[in-house]
């Protein structure tokens, strides 16, 4: 039997296949799961809507009306964008536990950053589609006009927050894998405390002074603020929310590879790597 | 070299056990394999017997890089099964008791995500994942139906064809037949015959079924709570004995029967 280790370029061939397959599993699982996705999205959208809706009861002009419609839409769609991200890279673990097939999973030859990686990148191009249609049907719906929409820089701007967000989906993921009762609710309660902190809806400045210390640390708030300013007033990409949203990037994607390996180790340990029932 | 090596293999699990209102929980280590040895040669079918809690499952989940062991050591093909997890993935695979797979999700495409993860395209797999299944006696009109709308036989027949997909040289099969109809468990028998003749697969079969141990099996061990009593070709074991049948062999080697379970036993199943 060949003890010899695989040349370099068939390793890197065989996870970037490995990867696809991620990507792939997913899609399979959209289309099988299509009317709870659609039920889902509707969901969102009438929550969404009850929202902006806030903005046609406050007593202010019809233009600041729209301005702060707009605010609320723009808050609505970026949230439920990076919060589908979120949710399904922290969610990759209960899902194998809940289908049967964690152990197939995690003893295959593949590497645990290709896979996470490859969650986040389905994650992206599923939120990026569910974002759309949900931007495209408040905007009829309430009849908002952005004109000066710069999406180019808004889609450019969450590609970049998409990093943080699996990096944090990354740490969150460790939960189920570690706990397997109470894991998945502890990654709720992780992205309900970025929904509250992050000025989704709302001025960060509003928030109690240790609240904006947490508010400087969520990628979150720098996608907001940038994302407002280019879809309100055609802003561009500015270097003040692209920055931190990088430096985020760049700690959270290794540190939440890190504790993910370390999660995993200990469930290997303590026999937790196994499905549910 | 061994295609299978274990050397004074222990794993233990922590058991939280309540002691009464307001107090905290008591920790204790139960012990679920206690120092196996034994060796497999390549291409040999070696059966693995013990009731419900004996630690079989244990003993795959940690050939399988599923859990981190507690001493001892384990090779595959000479690669350490703690240390060099990636080259023993390459070289194992597995068929357990449960067939777990994404449930509305279809055969073929179940086989596909498998299959990737190993290094396969989808153009590798177009022609391969319907050729197998034809080989599995799956039929051909349900291959696109989801799993969970398939009998426990036909999911059983799928668990068969990825693991065969991945073309291991080293199966570890954990009660594959277990609650399978007489028909199906006759076919999945007959298939892991075809795997080991046609693919030199080197098999370990852990089971609670000695019949399909004696039939399949070059040698066969008992794994009684943890302790491997012995590896021997079947007629080795009755003569060691002096029975006519594994049954009464497992009856002299440990003084209990086989369908007997203790409190201690169903504690242990826990860890299966």
């Amino acid at each position: 039997m060949a003890t010899v280790a695989p040349p370099r370029s068939k390793v890197v061939k065989h996870e970037l296949i490995g990867l696809s397959g991620v990507v792939e599993r997913n899609l399979y699982l959209v289309k099988r799961y299509i009317w709870w996705d659609v039920a889902f999205l509707l969901w969102t959208i009438a929550n969404t809507l009850t929202i902006v809706f806030i903005a046609r009861g406050v007593n202010v002009s019809v233009a600041e009306q729209n301005a702060l419609a707009t605010k609320f839409l723009v808050g609505g769609v970026i949230w439920a964008f990076l919060g589908i991200i979120f949710e399904i890279v922290t969610e990759t673990v209960a899902w194998e536990r809940w289908e049967g097939t964690i152990e197939y999973t995690f003893m295959a030859p593949v590497s645990r950053p290709v896979h996470l990686i490859g969650m986040g990148l389905f994650a992206v191009l599923y939120g990026i589609v569910r974002a759309a249609i949900l931007f495209a049907a408040i905007v009829a719906f309430i009849g908002i006009s952005v004109p000066h929409a710069n999406y180019g820089a808004a889609l450019a701007l969450l590609a970049i927050a998409s990093i943080s967000f699996i990096g944090i989906g990354m740490m969150t993921a460790v939960l189920p894998l570690i706990s397997p009762e109470k894991g998945t609710q502890l990654g709720f309660v992780a992205q309900g405390l970025m929904l509250v902190v992050s000025g989704v809806y709302y001025d960060v400045s509003v928030l109690p002074n240790w609240m904006q210390w947490i508010a400087k640390i969520s990628p979150a708030t720098y996608a907001l603020r940038g994302n407002r300013d280019q879809i309100i007033n055609g802003g561009g990409l500015a270097w003040a929310d692209v920055w931190p949203l990088l430096v985020i990037g760049l700690v959270s994607v290794p540190l939440g590879l890190w504790v993910f390996r370390t999660g995993e180790r200990y469930a290997k340990r303590h026999g937790k790597l196994k499905r549910s029932g | 070299m061994f295609a299978i090596e274990v050397d004074n293999l222990r794993k233990e699990f922590v058991r939280k056990e309540k002691r009464g209102r307001g107090l905290p929980k008591r920790r204790r280590r139960v012990a679920a394999i206690k120092g196996v040895t034994f060796a497999i040669e390549r291409g040999e079918c070696v059966a693995i017997l013990g009731q419900n809690g004996s630690g079989k499952s244990t003993l795959v989940r940690l050939l399988s890089t599923l859990l981190l062991h507690d001493g001892g050591g384990a090779r595959i093909f000479g690669h350490d099964v703690f240390r060099e997890q990636r080259a023993v993935q390459r070289l194992v695979n597995r068929v357990s008791v449960e067939a777990s797979f994404f449930k509305k999700m279809s055969a073929a495409e179940n086989l596909g995500y498998a299959a990737r993860f190993y290094g396969m395209t989808p153009r590798m797999t177009r022609d391969r994942i319907p050729e197998i299944l034809t080989r599995v006696g799956f039929p051909a009109e349900r291959r696109n139906e989801a799993m969970e709308h398939l009998s426990r036989g036909m999911q059983q027949k799928v668990a068969l064809a990825r693991a065969l997909l991945t073309s291991p040289v080293v199966l570890l099969l954990d009660e594959p037949t277990t609650g399978l109809d007489p028909r199906s468990k006759q076919e999945v028998q007959r298939f892991i015959r075809e795997m080991r003749t046609t693919h030199d697969s080197t098999i370990l079969l852990c089971t609670h079924d000695m019949a399909e141990a004696e039939i399949l099996a070059d040698r066969v061990g008992i794994l009684d709570r943890g302790e491997l009593l012995f590896l021997e070709p079947v007629d080795d074991v009755k003569d060691r004995y002096g029975v006519d049948t594994l049954e009464e062999a497992f009856f002299a080697a440990t003084g209990r029967t086989f369908e007997d379970e203790t409190e201690e036993d169903k504690e242990r199943e826990v860890f299966a």
